[in-house]
């Protein structure tokens, strides 16, 4: 039961500020921070106690809807812990940042904690229907996010995003009720499902059943070409709603395909991997170029992580690669594209937060508006630095332990796609770097609603929600053992799945 | 000569339709005796101590159903033949009480129209005339309603249960014609109301006319009216194949009309629109289950030999209802007639699980199909019960601008009626999940996946205009003098509160509904 609490504390403390409309708002922000605080303390706690292996842990069974054998089934290997304590991190981040919000913050926590208990859930589920319900509510919680404390053009972004996603997920479904229909034994049991993997004996519609699943969780993901609601939601998303949905939603597609899609349908994986490679690759030099022509600097993020889904993407496809690699490259492969989840979800979510520090100040996120912040800012300057290095790859920090193994793992079975993909991390330096010329070089340029004052740099509360996440990050990418030490055996258990 | 045999009846099976029937005699009687001041509260107790004593009465049938042998269904054909108490019908017996309870509360509802009911004081005098203006001041009201909600009651009740065509006919009849009037009752707009009404019944009567006409040649296929002995024929393929097919086509057309599948869905918007909200949120829960369980009933029992002939035109009608209700329902900026068209739409998503005709292992088609209906119906109730609450000095405030910025003027009945637009979206933790998915699987188990795509397409569509109308609630400014939301009394708070925490639990814990589905087995011949 020790999961099902840490998924459900942060939705109970939700209902709890929702029921107090008189709570005052500061008090709501500091709830909202605790239970985030005793959340993440749990999941280190899990972390501790967890028994590196293959095998899952912290598993719970209970019947739910015994007609179709669906069950609330929940437990944690080593695929799904490292996300889960990212996810804690992630929203502890947000909750210090989001400490001085103004509109509604009673709500505003509220919808976090909701947030957060969709997406510990979707990570922690073992039955497809559960997994669904997690992953859908993820997309209600968003769009409230979005649509309500969003700035721009907010409402049409959410509802882009809304049905952009439900349309996603939809398909997701068909997938399922293929999965459910196609078995042996009638069932959502994502474990059973993957013991004995339905539709074996028809590569048609084991097929067709990985590409609803697949644009599913392209959607999601986002994969080219079903990226494009990703710009205007995150144009117009509040900055702690940003990091959210690029460091940890994005990661539910992802993760999607590493529980769901390969284990379970091994056969359509192995016979289409060439494709999850291509369009992998495609998302990466895509992503990368769009990322280098825009002149919004949270747009050019959210572009990155086009590009940076991708080489997950290319990573998973290598694993299928059976006839064309050996199943330690295949595993390298999966371990980095594991890794990178992990990577960049604390990085990207630094840099849209640091995104936040300038619409705070100015109100814009435009590079043209911007200029020279160096000189009056330089903890942000400092802070923006490591952060867009860490997201080029650069080595010492986490994602080049990530792209690494992906490139070392991928470039036995799929030589060309790597080296294309290779390529993109050029096009990410040149942007990044560009992106810190305009910004912090240069004469100090500021939005005309700041000439007022001078700018100032970030306060405590920013630092104490951005630092650790950079901490982490040079962490993994100093000492990366004791991550891989969780990912290595799950990768193992993965890649064995995918080459029966 | 031959000597007069008596027929037998199976009263205690058939409880559940006497005490209703039989109330609603009363009920008319009630109306001739008593003084008009008690009128009201005597005639809403009566009403509800007959619906729930019927509603016992259906538990204990169903307790008591025993198998049948030889087949898979449990139940017993009572009337000689006339009536099947089988465990479908038991089910939908049940269902159908439990939304008529909640219906006639807001029929009873009397505060929000400052203590009148929502109905015309005196359906008599024209509107706009002095002797209208005399009704409403005397406060006179038609408590004539309640007799005639349970004749429809009654009418449904035998509508999904009938085991022969000519009992059907009369089904549709009875729960038609107090229909008819209910829908012109309304008390405010009442020419609007009075077209409603009078299309409702035109159209009613050519598909009542389509019906008999389908009788009549099916009769002349099979020789028979029973449902089982046009099994038999089909089965034996006896008699001329052009007059089976005119007669399905035909029987289709007056049944796909009662649960407003396209092309046979006109009526639908116009008819919501102006009937008492009441009314429509009745219409909408309690005709949509009695019409699909008839239809369930008469192809899978009669034609069910002949479903590769049938199921091609389910499978187009099914696309056109989704396509239609789904799309069209994108321009509405009537709140009534958006929730018509969605109501046309999940006709479409219902008729997909009909024509998947899925009977094997897991849910079949049958199950996955009441389910959907248990589900839809409590949702749609509590959605109409919300426009009841949204007033303008003239009446409800139906137009959709009118709702802009509920959601800060009055959080809480704007938050219910957003809950109640996620669950028709689909979204999970909703009842409108659990149903569709039901739904869709079994209809993929059949075979008719193309539908599910296309269903599945149109669920997204769908979602747009349902979350259209959360992003106008609660963020869109409120407009200036605003519509009010009244208080209403204990009748429709319940009823509310019944209808959300019916969708939540169905949502989240379906089993038991999903098993009691179950556990009703087949249709029995």
């Amino acid at each position: 039961m020790f999961l099902t609490i840490v998924v459900l504390l942060p939705v109970l403390v939700a209902v709890v500020l929702l029921a107090s409309p008189r709570l005052p708002g500061p008090v709501a922000s500091w709830a909202w921070v605790g239970a985030s605080a005793v959340d993440l303390t749990l999941i280190a706690w899990m972390w501790w106690r967890f028994d590196a292996g293959p095998a899952i842990d912290f598993d719970v069974k209970i019947r739910w809807i015994p007609t179709v054998d669906a069950s609330y089934h929940v437990g944690v290997d080593g695929l799904s812990l490292p996300l889960l304590a990212m996810t804690g991190v992630l929203f502890l981040a947000c909750a210090i940042w989001s400490l001085r919000e103004q509109d509604r913050p009673r709500t505003y926590a509220a919808l976090f904690l909701f947030l957060q208990t969709a997406c510990l859930g979707t990570f922690a589920a073992l039955d497809l229907i559960l997994f669904f319900v997690f992953f859908d509510l993820t997309i209600v919680g968003m769009y409230f996010v979005i649509a309500g404390w969003g700035h721009g053009n907010a409402r049409r972004s959410a509802l882009k995003f809304f049905l952009y996603t439900f349309v996603g997920s939809l398909a997701l479904l068909v997938g399922f009720i293929a999965l459910f229909l196609g078995g042996e034994r009638r069932t959502f049991d994502m474990v059973a499902l993957a013991a004995d993997p339905p539709l074996a004996d028809s590569p048609l519609a084991g097929g067709l059943t990985l590409l609803a699943i697949g644009i599913g969780l392209a959607v999601k993901t986002p994969l080219f070409p079903f990226h494009t609601w990703l710009p205007d939601a995150h144009t117009d998303a509040p900055a702690a709603g940003s990091a959210i949905l690029a460091g940890v939603l994005l990661k539910l597609g992802t993760y999607g395909f590493v529980r769901i899609a390969m284990p379970i349908l091994p056969q359509a994986w192995q016979q289409w991997a060439m494709v999850i490679v291509i369009v992998g690759v495609i998302s990466v030099v895509w992503g990368a170029l769009v990322a280098l022509a825009q002149t919004d600097v949270k747009r050019m993020i959210a572009y990155t992580s086009v590009n940076h889904m991708g080489y997950v993407l290319l990573g998973l496809g290598a694993a299928g690669l059976v006839a064309d690699a050996d199943g330690q490259a295949r595993t390298v492969a999966t371990v980095g594209a594991l890794f990178q989840m992990v990577s960049h979800g604390l990085l990207t979510g630094a840099l849209f937060l640091l995104t936040g520090v300038l619409w705070s100040r100015g109100r814009s996120y435009a590079f043209a508006d911007w200029g020279g912040l160096a000189r009056p800012a330089p903890v942000f300057a400092a802070c923006l630095g490591v952060a867009a290095f860490g997201s080029l790859g650069l080595p010492g920090l986490s994602a080049f332990v990530a792209e690494f193994q992906i490139f070392t793992g991928a470039l036995q079975g799929a030589p060309i796609a790597t080296i294309v993909a290779v390529s993109g991390i050029l096009v990410t330096a040149g942007l990044f770097l560009l992106a810190l010329q305009r910004l912090l070089t240069g004469e100090l340029q500021t939005p005309s609603a700041l000439t007022a004052e001078p700018m100032r740099d970030m306060n405590g509360r920013e630092l104490i929600s951005v630092v650790p996440l950079l901490a982490m990050s040079l962490l993994l990418g100093l000492a990366p053992r004791w991550l891989l030490d969780v990912l290595e055996p799950a990768a193992v258990a993965v890649v064995e799945l995918v080459s029966r | 000569m031959n000597e007069f045999i008596a027929p037998t009846v199976e009263y205690a099976e058939l409880s559940p339709l006497l005490i209703v029937l039989g109330a609603a005699v009363v009920g008319v009687t009630l109306e001739a005796f008593l003084p008009r001041r008690g009128r009201h509260r005597i005639q809403v107790v009566f009403t509800l101590v007959a619906l729930v004593a019927a509603l016992l009465a259906t538990g204990w049938v169903a307790a008591g159903l025993d198998e049948v042998e030889g087949a898979s269904g449990r139940g017993l054909i009572a009337a000689e033949g006339a009536i099947a108490v089988d465990g479908p019908s038991v089910f939908m017996w049940g269902v159908l009480l439990v939304f008529s309870i909640i219906s006639v509360m807001l029929f009873a509802e009397r505060r929000i129209e400052g203590g009148v009911s929502a109905f015309a004081g005196q359906a008599a005098a024209l509107p706009g005339t002095e002797a209208e203006r005399e009704a409403s001041r005397q406060g006179i009201e038609h408590t004539e309603v309640f007799p005639l909600v349970l004749f429809a009651i009654g009418g449904m009740l035998l509508f999904p249960a009938s085991n022969d065509l000519l009992t059907m006919f009369i089904a549709l009849e009875v729960l038609s014609l107090p229909l008819y009037l209910l829908c012109g009752l309304a008390r405010r707009r009442r020419l609007i109301s009075q077209e409603a009404a009078m299309k409702y019944f035109l159209l009613g009567a050519f598909s009542s006319a389509f019906f008999v006409y389908g009788i009549a040649l099916v009769y002349g296929y099979a020789g028979s009216f029973t449902l089982a002995d046009i099994h038999a024929a089909v089965d034996n393929n006896t008699g001329s194949t052009n007059l089976l097919l005119a007669g399905m086509g035909l029987i289709a057309v007056g049944l796909l009309f009662k649960v407003s599948a396209a092309p046979f869905h006109a009526w639908t918007p116009d008819v919501y629109q102006g009937a008492p909200t009441p009314v429509t949120g009745f219409m909408a829960a309690c005709t949509k289950l009695a019409a699909f369980g008839a239809l369930l009933r008469v192809f899978y029992v009669a034609f069910g030999g002949a479903q590769w002939d049938w199921r091609p035109m389910i499978w187009v009608v099914a696309a056109l209802t989704m396509a239609i209700g789904a799309v069209v329902a994108l321009t509405q900026s009537d709140i009534k007639r958006m929730l018509a068209y969605s109501s046309i739409a999940h006709a479409g998503f219902l008729l997909v699980g009909f024509a998947g005709a899925y009977g094997g292992d897991g849910i079949t088609s049958l199950q996955s199909v009441l389910f959907y209906l248990a589900a839809y119906g409590f949702s749609t109730i509590g959605a109409f019960a919300v426009v009841m609450l949204v007033r303008d000095p003239g009446g409800e405030a139906t137009h959709l601008s009118r709702w802009a910025g509920l959601g800060k003027t009055s959080p809480l009945v704007a938050g219910v009626f957003a809950f109640f637009m996620l669950a028709f979206a689909g979204i999970p933790l909703t009842s409108g999940f659990t149903s569709k998915w039901t739904v869709f699987s079994a209809a993929w188990a059949g075979g008719a996946w193309p539908l599910v795509l296309l269903a599945v397409g149109m669920s997204a569509v769908a979602a747009y205009f349902y979350v259209r109308v959360i992003v106008l609630m609660f963020f869109s400014d409120p407009v200036v003098d605003g519509p009010t939301v009244s208080v209403p009394s204990l009748f429709t708070s319940s009823a509310l509160v019944v209808a959300v925490v019916a969708t939540v639990v169905l949502g989240i814990l379906p089993g038991p509904v999903l098993d009691l589905a179950q556990q009703a087995g087949a249709f029995v011949r």
